[in-house]
């Protein structure tokens, strides 16, 4: 143990707000970029199934059946 | 059977006989005539060159000392400036009047014709700057032995901003907002240049030899020389393909 | 050997080995990372020279050792990309470039926190700072590259071409920083360099880097499936996939 008591390991001798800002914005982009990530993986599955529920699951025949037919959810 | 293109001027013969040496002087006097024709497209970038140098004593200070020492890195960033905003013109019009598909269809490999085209983009500005560099050395007070240390080092390292430039005008070919992305992507590639430039012209001022950076400027050169036709082949292919 | 080659590049074989990855690699990623931390901040004994804000080095230097690497495994997933047009190699690339541009950012901003006390400002142009903020420029033009080209087969390309140049360009741009940095300033107190390091602090380190390392790669793995989800939409295995998920 480096310290001896909680404040003094706050205070990291003068050096605490420099040590805590590093470690705290580290932490704070860390977290966004796994939160933002984590979003994006389920707006896409979202998106995947609004679009099986629009085009059920029937891609053999309906595929077959017409050569016209358009994606109509892209987006 | 010659090609002729929009301007009326022969590109290549798509025949395997025609050596590869002749096909990139064809590409290269092609380019240098085509320019010719448009002289102001020429003058822009030196007049941005001026322009760009005669803010910094507006901008900063007028005082000796001050433009004494900034000179070099003022007269390198401007340069830098300035082949950075001619680079969009390197392969645009050939993009746009199909030349450029024709050439990637040539039977010579396409890097060296790119090389050719890289050469002559250098002529058009690089070279201007350098003739233009030392009046403007003077305007910012450096001396004559700095003078012709800077004018050295803008005759070794403009070639390679070229070279290097002809990558991202490759890649950002047919894009939107092409010219700000151009920028972008390469900007940080050409910091080593900036670096040894100014520091060369720096070494010199306080009177320590430069032969050595020159030599390394040299050796940025080759590889320049050497690397980035390919890139920049690559790119094309790419880009054309997208298209 | 080539059908191994060939599996990996199938994106269905991926996600499957992704999937039973991941837990393991963010379990075992955070555990060493917060044993190295923690380590590091409580029990490791004070720098004589630098006093308790060395402490940021337990961040700092993951930050920026991973930053560095990423930008080389993107450059040999670049290559894989050109070579065997492999799709996979450009979903890493793409996923991992937002993580390494934050990561290089954090390295950049631990390190400029950190020279505060060290050198009484916040921003010095030291070779390192330097490097690693012309290293998040090219990461921000691998980002706006990839975002700018609309087909994805020619983005895939254009972008690993740039990212290739960019990974020649890494040595010869810390080389000059370097040479420039001893012409401006003559030998400055270097942040992470010590000729001996006590196994107190070098130990809580390399657990925080390993650590980091297997986060990204929980990161990466993470990312790569949701791209990969996003791009094989229509294939029969991810429609299937999305159904069976509640999630």
């Amino acid at each position: 143990m480096a310290f001896d008591s909680f404040a003094a390991f706050m205070a990291m001798d003068g050096h605490g707000p420099y040590v805590w800002t590093c470690y705290a914005v580290f932490f704070l982009l860390m977290g966004a970029i796994t939160w933002w990530s984590l979003r994006q993986r389920r707006v896409i599955i979202a998106q995947q199934r609004r679009r099986m529920d629009s085009a059920p699951v029937r891609d053999e025949r309906s595929a077959a059946a017409s050569f016209t037919r358009i994606e109509s959810s892209q987006d | 059977m010659t090609m002729a293109s929009e301007t009326g001027l022969p590109i290549c013969t798509p025949d395997m006989s025609v050596g590869t040496l002749s096909a990139m002087k064809a590409v290269f006097v092609r380019d240098l005539k085509i320019a010719l024709r448009q002289p102001q497209d020429l003058l822009n970038p030196l007049l941005f060159f001026v322009m760009v140098v005669t803010l910094f004593p507006l901008g900063v200070s007028p005082e000796v000392s001050f433009l004494r020492e900034a000179g070099s890195g003022i007269l390198w960033v401007a340069a830098l400036l300035s082949v950075l905003l001619s680079l969009d013109h390197l392969f645009r019009h050939d993009f746009d009047d199909g030349t450029l598909e024709q050439l990637v269809l040539q039977p010579q490999p396409l890097f060296l014709l790119v090389l050719a085209k890289s050469l002559a983009h250098w002529v058009l500005t690089g070279l201007p700057l350098v003739l233009l560099a030392p009046v403007l050395g003077v305007m910012v007070h450096l001396e004559g032995n700095s003078i012709a240390v800077l004018c050295l080092t803008l005759l070794i390292g403009t070639p390679v901003l070229s070279l290097i430039g002809s990558i991202g005008a490759a890649l950002t070919l047919g894009l939107r907002s092409a010219g700000v992305l151009l920028s972008l992507l390469i900007i940080p590639l050409y910091i080593p240049v900036l670096i040894f430039g100014t520091g060369t012209v720096m070494a010199a001022s306080e009177g320590a030899p430069v032969g050595g950076q020159l030599a390394l400027m040299g050796a940025f050169l080759v590889l320049a020389l050497t690397l980035a036709p390919f890139a920049s082949a690559a790119a094309l292919r790419i880009s054309l393909s997208n298209s | 050997m080539w059908q191994i080659f060939h599996k990996l590049g199938s994106p269905k074989w991926f996600f499957g080995i992704a999937s039973a990855l991941m837990p393991w690699l963010l379990g075992i990623g955070v555990a060493l990372f917060m044993t190295g931390i923690v380590w590091g901040l409580v029990f490791a004994p004070q720098d004589y020279l630098q006093g308790n804000s060395y402490r940021i080095i337990f961040i700092h230097v993951p930050s920026a050792f991973l930053a560095q690497s990423v930008y080389i495994m993107m450059a040999v997933a670049a290559l894989v990309t050109l070579v065997w047009r492999m799709k996979l190699a450009d979903v890493f690339v793409r996923s991992a470039a937002p993580v390494g541009a934050v990561l290089t950012f954090l390295a950049l901003f631990t390190g400029a926190v950190w020279g505060k006390p060290t050198w009484g400002t916040w921003w010095i142009w030291d070779a390192r700072l330097t490097s690693m903020l012309i290293l998040l420029f090219l990461y921000f033009g691998v980002m706006a590259l990839g975002a700018a080209i609309s087909d994805e087969k020619s983005s895939a390309r254009a972008v690993a071409v740039l990212v290739l140049v960019g990974v020649v360009n890494i040595p010869i741009i810390k080389y000059s920083v370097e040479w420039w940095n001893t012409l401006h300033q003559p030998a400055t107190f270097k942040l992470t360099e010590k000729p001996s390091m006590p196994a107190e602090m070098w130990v809580p380190l390399l657990l925080s880097v390993l650590g980091l390392y297997l986060i990204f790669g929980w990161l990466a793995c993470l990312r790569m499936q949701t791209d990969i989800l996003a791009r094989e939409g229509r294939t029969r295995w991810v429609k299937e996939l999305v159904q069976a998920r509640g999630n």
